[in-house]
């Protein structure tokens, strides 16, 4: 293996990570910082997806179409909060698991009622749409470089709200404890439906601008559902830097797994998570 | 679509007709089911994940190609009892369970699923209930577990790709990358035509196997580029063969020919567009097969759906025919298992991919196709292998 | 955990004679639908067996796993493994062989995993559950994602002469029957000895019991082992009964369906599991046979039994149990 080679496939090891962080941000905030078990979080992603791809076809332009699918996810994770979630706060966790188990099967027959099962593709904006030569006989699809640098945003954007605004300061003193906030005067119930919104609307942008290169398809939301928790949970629940760290390094994990030890490859990423827990049970960056 | 569950009263009408054909034994059952009772078509296929699309579609195309012959089994009226298998092999045997013992369908129609399949098979082989398998290309179901009572009017994952090892020395490639996701159905599509490749003198520079059903091509993509072999063959469908495509020129590997197994194209051609140029693959049908009854029936399919037809509506409508024609035979008479399932054997279905037989273990004896993408349109170059036999390896039941 | 107030008892036990007595009155009530609901109880009592089990862990010793689907498939797996292809196998050798297995493997995910709590533990052990997915899947071992067969039934004989046919549907059924309130009556003496009090108190308080000088880990251990093995049971039944085994079984689908059933049943309660096996199954089979778009209601159903009983259904009975006038129940 020559050194170009390394260092290509190490490119696409960030690049894939900075995708998954996108996918998993939203769960970041839902599930690390407000310590919601939400299975349903592959939900938000498909609709995301879903609606970038119809509003696309309305609208003709893929740019509007991410635009306003991001409001649509928000009311929606908006509206289950207040609906729904609420009302379990003070129950046990696991009842959550319970309730968004549930909302897969409805979100899941929704999807179908309302667009079909048919597999669909997205197409990209003219402008992104293509590569920058690497080597020889390989290039770089530019709308890839594109995701990557959204995600880095979305990063830096939610590190910076949540460790530095009097909003982040809130919801991190609502998650750890409620009554004291409420006592301050601070809206608790809206904070933590607004939180709830803005981690579903993170996860719809992930579905929306993934959708023209991962096309969009029944029981995507699944697929993804998993590795989303991997990702939180290594790098530590409830740290924004640490599922950043999480997500690059389980790209890392999965591109040098597949060259490396094709064979393992989906056994290593499971393995990697297993001997981080074992190693800092509450995850690498907590 | 209007498969409706069983009610209780048709339950217990059905009963009533049964408890009086026993009691009136001297009557030949022949007569005694007659014209009254229904014909029961177990349907087992995927309405929800993934697959969801592949099942309406068979769905569809096996519901028209009974509908064009009066909707009637050898002039028997129909009860369709459909059960949602998900894609779950976990669920396999007690969903396939569910239509054979619960609902003692006199036909099970599914699935897609390899690994579903596998689970319904077992379960309707040791019950004799007449399967009709109309995607799922699994070999072993015509091979170690063919039986009698089961058919296939789709493929087999050999057939599929083993013309191709021809088409690739023919083409002048000499080493080839394989690449699949890790799962039995890629597996043994690339198998058949590494088998058929390196036996004349082809070579394999790198079998590479994507944990399934991952999406993510780029580091494989990497790979494929620094190895430089004279083409690309691969297995993905769906989603998958939707994204790799698009990966693969976008990664500019263009230059790199790409071969493969009919599914890489089919259903998804239009969401590839210019990606799709110029890749070159083999399969049992060809959406645009210049034939009377292809024109026919994709007409036909377009103007009842409302949407074109696909391979796996082929599937479908032919397991209609199948079942219509067989039917007809033997007039209905459905306790007429030996001569039901002679009369299948002996079927000769006019398909909308050219005419097909039965091969010794159920499994269709037919044409495989080469095509290629040109202007975004499937060409058929001709015919990569004509009345291609399935090794039927392992069977021994028939 | 207290003794179940009477009418809940009298209930439970009329559940039980109702499962009993089923062959004798099921062709009775349902002509036509016999046959296949007795085969369809049967897979229903296995999936109880897995989620009482998994009660000890998540309800009992509150050690929510994610990964208990592992040692159900493992067990599946283990039949198909060692039964010779063409003859049966010999019960007695590939039961104890295929449980010991399953309890060695629980031994060591067990002790690794217990080394963390909380969310830590449900993640690890999903990790775990993953890894044994894909190993099978991946494998050639046993037909790697099509599965693998059983063609003949394991042999129940002693000296040569044979005890039960397990072939036979009904025999099947009485087996799986008398397992199933086996596993239940184990559960209920183990957590009635001074080592299920243990196990239990942990549950509540773990840094108590700490305090009161027992080392919580071994006992945390030993019930992960000793619920991994009753999962390894009911996949070996599973197994069993089609004669098919699969990597589906040790999916975290697999393993988050049982999940869901102890919680919608009620946790730490080990009758409440078992009841949402019931309750889970008989309401995909209703809605299946309702409509074509059953995940809707069948979602809209886990959603309201969330929201309106806190409890799960364990709690809703334990509630009407305390009243003076309790109302009849019959699930089943």
């Amino acid at each position: 293996m020559d050194v170009w080679f390394f260092l290509i496939q190490a490119l696409n090891g960030v690049q894939y990570g900075l995708l998954l962080f996108l996918v998993a941000s939203g769960l970041t905030l839902i599930f690390g910082i407000m310590g919601i078990i939400n299975l349903a979080h592959g939900s938000f992603y498909m609709l995301g997806a879903y609606t970038a791809y119809w509003l696309a076809l309305k609208t003709g332009s893929l740019l509007a179409a991410l635009v306003l699918s991001l409001p649509i996810a928000a009311l929606v994770g908006f509206g289950i909060e207040t609906l729904l979630v609420r009302a379990l706060y003070k129950r046990d966790h696991l009842d959550q698991v319970l309730l968004t188990y549930g909302l897969i099967l409805v979100f899941n027959e929704a999807q179908k009622l309302i667009w079909g099962s048919d597999v669909h593709a997205v197409a990209m904006p003219a402008v992104l749409n293509w590569s920058f030569p690497l080597t020889d006989n390989l290039s770089y699809p530019i709308y890839r470089l594109v995701i990557s640098a959204v995600c880095a945003v979305v990063a830096l954007g939610m590190w910076w709200v949540i460790a530095k605004t009097r909003f982040g300061m809130w919801v991190r003193a609502g998650a750890s404890n409620r009554e004291m906030v409420q006592a301050l005067g601070i809206n608790v119930k809206l904070l933590f439906g607004l939180v709830f919104a803005i981690g579903a609307a993170l996860a719809g942008l992930a579905g929306a601008i993934a959708a023209p290169v991962s096309s969009v398809y029944p029981g995507m939301g699944d697929s993804v559902l998993i590795l989303c928790f991997v990702v939180v949970v290594i790098g530590g629940v409830g740290s924004v830097k640490g599922a950043f760290l999480g997500a690059i390094l389980i790209g890392l994990a999965d591109t040098f797994g597949r060259v490396l030890v094709p064979d393992f490859a989906s056994f290593s990423v499971y393995a990697v998570m297993a001997a981080v827990l074992l190693w800092k049970p509450k995850g690498l960056f907590a | 679509m209007d498969s409706k569950p069983v009610s209780r009263r048709t339950i217990l009408q059905g009963a009533a007709v049964a408890g009086l054909a026993g009691a009136s034994g001297f009557v030949p059952t022949k007569f005694a089911i007659g014209n009254t009772a229904k014909v029961k078509v177990g349907i087992m296929l995927p309405y929800s994940g993934t697959y969801a699309g592949l099942g309406e579609a068979i769905t569809n195309g096996m519901k028209m190609a009974i509908a064009e012959k009066g909707g009637k089994l050898g002039g028997r009226d129909i009860e369709y009892v459909a059960v949602d298998d998900e894609s779950d092999p976990a669920k396999a045997p007690e969903n396939a369970n569910k239509l054979v013992t619960g609902e003692k369908v006199d036909f099970v129609v599914g699935t897609v699923h390899s690994g579903v399949a596998m689970g319904m098979v077992k379960v309707t082989k040791q019950s004799g209930t007449i399967t009709i398998i109309p995607n799922a290309g699994a070999n072993a179901a015509t091979g170690p577990m063919c039986s009698p009572n089961i058919f296939r009017t789709s493929f087999s994952n050999w057939q599929t790709t083993f013309p191709l090892g021809k088409v690739a020395i023919e083409k002048g490639y000499k080493n080839v990358v394989t690449m699949t996701w890790k799962y039995a159905a890629g597996e043994e599509m690339i198998g058949a035509f590494e088998e058929h490749f390196t036996s004349r003198g082809g070579r394999i520079a790198r079998q590479i196997l994507v944990p399934f059903p991952n999406v993510e091509f780029q580091a494989n993509l990497t790979e494929i580029a620094a190895l430089k072999p004279d083409a690309v063959m691969c297995f993905f469908a769906g989603a998958g063969a939707l994204k790799f495509v698009k990966d693969y020129a976008a990664a500019g590997l263009k230059g790199i020919p790409l071969i493969g197994p009919g599914f890489l194209t089919d259903g998804v051609l239009k969401g590839q567009g210019e990606a799709a140029e110029g890749i070159l693959t083999t399969l049992h049908y060809a959406d645009n097969l210049d034939t009377p009854v292809n024109k026919t029936f994709r007409a036909a399919y377009e103007k009842q759906f409302g949407k074109g037809a696909d391979v796996y509506a082929v599937q479908g409508y032919d397991a209609g025919q199948l079942l219509v024609q067989s039917m007809a035979a033997v007039k209905g008479d459905t306790s007429a298992q030996p001569a039901l399932i002679a009369a299948m054997e002996k079927a000769e279905i006019k398909s909308p991919r050219g005419n097909f037989t039965f091969s010794k273990a159920h499994n269709p004896i037919q044409d495989i196709y080469l095509r290629e993408v040109k202007n975004g349109q499937e060409m058929v170059l001709g015919v990569a292998q004509k009345g291609l036999i399935d090794p039927a390896r392992g069977c021994m039941a028939v | 955990m207290s003794r179940l107030p009477r009418p809940v008892a009298i209930a439970l036990l009329a559940l039980v004679v109702l499962l009993a007595a089923y062959p004798l009155y099921g062709a009775w009530l349902f002509p036509a639908k016999h046959a296949f609901l007795m085969q369809k109880i049967t897979g229903i009592m296995i999936l109880a067996i897995m989620a009482m089990s998994l009660d000890l862990l998540v309800g009992i010793a509150g050690m929510v796993s994610l990964g208990h689907a592992a040692f159900f498939g493992l067990g599946g797996y283990m039949l198909a493994i060692l039964s010779p292809e063409y003859e049966a196998a010999n019960i007695w050798i590939v039961l104890p062989a295929a449980l010991a297995i399953v309890a060695a493997v629980a031994a060591i995910i067990g002790a690794l995993s217990i080394r963390t709590t909380g969310i830590s533990f449900i993640m690890i052990t999903l990790a775990f559950g993953q890894m044994g997915f894909y190993f099978f899947n991946d494998s050639r071992l046993a037909g790697g994602s099509d599965g693998a067969y059983i063609y003949v039934m394991p042999a129940v004989e002693i000296a040569g002469i044979s005890l039960m046919n397990l072939e036979n549907k009904l025999v099947f059924y009485y087996l799986v029957f008398g397992l199933f309130i086996g596993a239940y009556l184990l559960l209920k003496v183990l957590l009635a000895s001074p080592f299920g009090r243990v196990v239990q108190a942990i549950g509540v308080n773990e840094s108590r019991v700490k305090g009161l000088g027992f080392n919580p880990d071994h006992y945390k251990l030993v019930a992960f082992v000793i619920g991994a093995t009753i999962a390894g049971l009911a996949g070996f039944l599973g197994a069993a009964q089609y004669g098919f085994v699969n990597p589906a079984m040790l999916s975290w689908h697999q393993s988050g369906t049982a999940l869901v059933m102890v919680i919608l049943g009620g946790m730490g309660t080990i009758f409440g599991p078992a009841l949402g096996a019931f309750v889970l199954e008989l309401a995909r089979m209703g809605f299946e046979g309702m409509t074509e778009h059953w995940l809707l209601p069948m979602g809209l159903f886990v959603i309201a039994v969330v929201l309106l009983l806190p409890k799960g259904l364990a709690g809703l009975l334990l509630q009407l149990g305390a009243k003076p006038a309790p109302e009849p129940e019959d699930e089943a």
